[in-house]
């Protein structure tokens, strides 16, 4: 490949670094846009089915151009700007959204050595760059200047920190027995022990040793997207769509992207620190991407599952189940890990 | 060494276009037709009868504090986790590394149970 490109290469001479970087990086935003435009429709559609409907089913065979006619109607609706919103913020803030949802990206490894930048401190850019999630979401509050966008964005500040806290517990357990801030590492080191060497790559996997921290990172991924049962966001009850009130259009486009391909990489994520990214649960399959798309897969569904199954959170509950449930669970595992990793039992070396 | 986060740059510079090309598409493609009444803040179909930037709940400052706390907290442990099966390999100093990693724990452990004593944790 790189051989076959050389005479391009030297065509543009030193600016090929950064043209052939742009070309990854749309390598790996147009599927996700495809995958984020096809998530919203299996949305619909599995929650149809468990709700005994058929979901959408009219535009192109069996619904499939769904999508692509949600995001044509929002593109030719108006932007509306508010007369008391701040102008240049209310356009900063669907921006701030969408940036970080993508730039994490930037870091995943999607097979043994495709990854674009292989950084050896890929988890630290990761609990960073998650963390400006919550800008978006604040700089649409306040730059609205009405009365639900600010509590709902309140609410999901305070939220979103709150789940913050436990992730990165989990963040540290995965840490301690990985040895590595490097994804790739984190995923080979999975692929280590008694188990793997058995053929059974999956009781080796994370997931087991560290099941509390699986639990905890997978419900408190649910509540840092703001999605159901954790949406109080925008619970249309109470702040009627929180700080996407005022939006419109393409800029309320942005906040729906944003949302589902938060949930896609916390997704990924999940199952790159826990189910052994893209390794082969049994020995005699062989490794490779659609494991991770499968996992990844497995665990969307979950987050549908749980929006048609679970009626919404109140806020109170969802404050106490972060800091008065998962942090003391997150802290004794901690604990826990540490203390077998210095006793003879210690599966980890 | 640091041209390996080259790509990260340029892909968070890539993220903002992504998010600034269909809000300038959206302008040019959609129709702009300003009025008072579609511009003013929705309440439900009301005048809005106050300035929407009020006073609110303290309770969102305790929970910011808190959980710079616990962040920071977390970033300590870090560096920590990332070296601690070296120690563990390298023999005699592990227990001094788990112990004091355990004091400083203890130290945040001790601060929480004050916070949810003091009624810090509680939302009603």
């Amino acid at each position: 490949m790189e051989a076959m490109l050389q005479p391009v290469a030297d065509f543009f001479g030193p600016s090929w670094t950064a043209i052939w970087t742009l070309l990854k990086i749309v390598a790996i935003i147009a599927p996700l846009m495809i995958c984020v435009a096809y998530l919203t429709l299996a949305e619909r559609k599995v929650i149809g089915y468990m709700q005994v409907r058929i979901g959408p089913n009219r535009v192109g065979p069996k619904g499939l151009l769904q999508p692509i006619a949600d995001g044509m109607k929002l593109l030719f609706k108006e932007i509306i700007v508010p007369s008391g919103a701040s102008k240049g913020l209310f356009i900063l803030g669907p921006i701030l959204a969408i940036a970080p949802s993508l730039a994490a990206w930037a870091v995943v490894p999607f097979d043994d050595g495709l990854v674009l930048a292989d950084v050896n401190a890929g988890l630290l850019f990761l609990l960073a760059i998650t963390s400006m999630e919550v800008y978006g979401v604040i700089v649409a509050g306040w730059a609205s200047n009405s009365k639900y966008p600010f509590l709902g964005s309140m609410r999901a500040a305070a939220q979103m920190v709150s789940y913050e806290v436990s992730m990165g517990f989990a963040l540290i357990c995965v840490l301690l027995i990985s040895a590595s801030l490097n994804l790739t590492d984190i995923v080979m080191s999975q692929n280590e022990g008694r188990f793997a060497d058995m053929g059974l790559g999956v009781l080796s996997w994370n997931w087991i040793p560290l099941f509390p921290m699986f639990v905890v990172y997978v419900i408190s991924g649910i509540a840092e997207t703001n999605r159901a049962p954790f949406d109080v966001v925008e619970g249309e009850a109470e702040v009627v769509a929180g700080h996407m009130v005022e939006y419109s259009g393409m800029t309320f486009a942005l906040f729906f992207l944003a949302e589902y391909a938060n949930m896609i990489l916390v997704s990924i994520l999940t199952s790159i620190l826990f189910l052994g990214g893209w390794l082969s649960p049994v020995g005699f399959l062989p490794d490779g991407f659609h494991w991770l798309a499968v996992k990844t897969a497995f665990i969307l569904l979950l987050f549908l599952w749980a929006r048609a199954t679970f009626p919404r959170f109140r806020y109170d509950h969802i404050m106490r189940l972060g800091w008065k449930v998962f942090i003391p669970v997150t802290l004794v595992w901690l604990f826990v890990v540490t203390v077998w990793m210095m006793s003879p039992l210690s599966i980890w070396s | 060494m640091l041209e390996n986060y080259f790509p990260v740059l340029m892909f968070m510079l890539v993220g903002l276009g992504f998010g600034l090309a269909p809000v300038i598409l959206g302008r040019l493609l959609a129709p702009y037709r300003p009025d008072s009444e579609k511009n003013s803040p929705y309440e439900c179909g009301f005048e809005a009868f106050e300035d929407a930037r009020m006073k609110f709940d303290v309770r969102y400052y305790l929970i910011a504090i808190l959980f710079i706390l616990f962040d920071l907290e977390i970033a300590f442990l870090f560096p920590w986790a990332t070296v601690f099966q070296e120690f563990i390999a390298a023999g005699e100093i592990a227990w001094f590394v788990f112990g004091s990693v355990m004091v400083f724990l203890a130290i945040l452990v001790i601060g929480y149970i004050v916070e949810w004593k003091n009624g810090a944790l509680d939302w009603e």
